[in-house]
């Protein structure tokens, strides 16, 4: 559906996004993730035309954005990060504007209609922008994105600057648009990212420095796989029989967590899953395992892993691909 | 186009720059007529040379925030992003401005009715003056929407837009001033109200008719390449 190849923007030598390459899918829901100044919002300017790339290309239904542009911009609803809204109009006026102005073919009043009741704002319909709080100000803004049913979604960090109660709701609605829309959300919040995309694109720096599902980034780029367990047992035989499960490499006692439990770091073969044979054993010797997590990095630390300065992961995990 | 146009026409009056530019082109033109008026003179043409000046400074109040408040505001993203051509958004927002201009114009055709009422108007020389006015007044706005465009602020927009119009009443006094045949030749070529005051003679030079279209495209051509010089920079 979009497809970016070596796309690089140059703002008067600050490489602002630097060959950066990737191919989403119909019906994906992709995360743009990175810190702020990564290039996040300047590689959505470029897919939607409003920027030019310095070199590279991008498509959108395999319509160049250089050479058809307005074939591209037909098919893609944007929330630019801070909302286009013209705040002297009412909301009615606004989206009947955005209807005109995208040329959208859909009938009028029951298109409107529905992208209303869909974000929410039929209440508001009647009123003046500005009056409204900011949450129903992003809702108008992604509803103007909606206006003309593009297959593609942009939304360029829609949550920045709600309460928690509409960030829910805010996420809940992009959830449920990515059923029937190509969705690129971008965010510097992992658990946004998280909750609602299958697929994620770190940017840093300009750089693409991963692009992978969410669990499989944590898994790949986790350089410690251990797992953390809690055993109710004799300490020497809990740790002999550990060791001789296939695939343990080591195992260590952490010490007492909890009364008659001993924490113990068991370290695996990054290609072995123990979970299963370990508590078959332990079962076997009524020896109660009352927890086991994984040491895995959260997406978190995947995050400050991948975009910290000092640790270069970079171009090798795309390679990988 | 015509939904820029639309919303473009709908925001002067929706914020009080509108109702501004028009009560004092109002004010003013009532002003003159009716010193005219009282004075027994039926030379509506008194009232559009004096306004020219008027005019020049109005104009960058209506022009000052068409490109830089979208920029300033990020609404810029809203039409740059849709399947819409720029020369349609630059025309709609100059045909907006030429609208409150001839809105404010207006009222001169009521002046044309009263005096109607003593004796027979010289039409020809109405239409003529308005003719002069409208396109003089559009090849301003053209200038002020580019200026408009190059700028985030509409401050700068609009002092810059004053300093144009400043120019053009100079250019008079730079005719009187140097004696050097070429500069004054230049300065009256160029000069908006000696074309301007042939018009209000009631003369339709079609070279002047001309000069003022021909500003107005140059300048929505520039504005649009400016505009999409962001696309291809």
């Amino acid at each position: 559906m979009i497809e970016v190849k070596n796309l690089v923007k140059d703002y008067g030598g600050h490489l602002a996004v630097d060959d950066v390459s990737f191919t989403i899918n119909d019906g994906e829901v992709v995360g743009f993730l990175g810190p702020n100044g990564a290039g996040k919002t300047t590689t959505m300017n470029m897919i939607t035309g409003y920027l030019s790339a310095t070199a590279g290309s991008v498509s959108v239904a395999g319509f160049n954005v250089l050479e058809y542009p307005n074939e591209v911009k037909r098919r893609i609803g944007y929330l630019p990060e801070i909302p286009p809204l013209y705040t002297d109009m009412t909301v009615e006026e606004y989206l009947n504007f955005c209807y005109d102005l995208k040329k959208a073919k859909l009938p009028r009043g029951p298109h409107i209609e529905e992208i209303c009741c869909l974000v929410k704002i039929d209440h508001v319909y009647k009123r003046l922008i500005k009056n409204l709080s900011k949450g129903y100000k992003q809702r108008v803004g992604i509803a103007q994105a909606l206006i003309g049913n593009p297959e593609v979604l942009i939304l360029d960090e829609p949550t920045v600057g709600l309460d928690p109660n509409q960030i829910i709701e805010i996420r809940n609605l992009i959830t449920q648009l990515g059923k029937n829309h190509t969705v690129i959300l971008s965010s510097h919040i992992l658990s946004e990212v998280q909750a609602v995309c299958e697929r994620i694109i770190v940017i840093n720096n300009g750089k693409l420095v991963a692009d992978d599902k969410a669990e499989n980034l944590s898994k790949s780029l986790s350089k410690d796989h251990s797992l953390l367990a809690r055993i109710i047992g004799p300490q020497k035989d809990v740790m002999r029989l550990i060791a001789t499960i296939r695939g343990v490499e080591g195992v260590s006692a952490t010490g007492v967590r909890e009364s008659g439990a001993i924490e113990y770091k068991i370290d695996p073969h990054p290609e072995a899953d123990i979970r299963r044979e370990l508590f078959d054993r332990l079962s076997e010797r009524h020896w109660p395992l009352i927890m086991l997590t994984s040491n895995e990095l959260s997406l978190e630390e995947i995050f400050i892993e991948l975009t910290s300065p000092k640790i270069p992961v970079s171009r090798k995990k795309k390679g990988e691909d | 186009m015509k939904a820029i146009f639309k919303r473009e026409l709908k925001s002067y009056f929706t914020s009080p720059i509108g109702y501004i530019v028009l009560s004092v082109m109002w004010a003013y033109s009532t002003m003159l007529f009716v010193t005219l008026f009282s004075s027994g003179s039926p030379d509506i043409t008194v009232i559009f040379s004096s306004m020219f000046s008027m005019i020049l400074f109005l104009l960058p109040l209506l022009t000052m925030r068409t490109f830089s408040e979208e920029k300033r505001q990020k609404t810029d993203q809203l039409y740059m992003t849709a399947p819409t051509s720029l020369l349609g958004v630059v025309l709609g927002k100059f045909f907006a401005a030429v609208t409150v201009f001839l809105i404010g114009m207006s009222l001169t055709l009521l002046f044309e009715f009263i005096i109607m009422i003593y004796i027979v108007p010289q039409w020809l020389v109405y239409f003529s003056n308005i003719i002069g006015t409208t396109l003089m007044a559009s090849a301003f706005i053209a200038l002020g929407v580019f200026i408009s465009a190059c700028t985030e602020s509409q401050i700068v927009s609009a002092i810059i837009s004053f300093a144009f119009a400043t120019v053009m009443m100079l250019l008079d006094v730079v005719v009187t001033l140097f004696n050097v045949s070429w500069i004054t030749a230049a300065a009256e070529w160029f000069s908006f109200s000696d074309r301007y005051n042939t018009f209000t003679n009631g003369t339709v030079d079609i070279s002047n008719i001309l000069f003022f279209i021909s500003l107005a495209v140059i300048f929505i051509f520039l504005t649009v390449r400016k505009l999409d010089k962001k696309r291809w920079a």
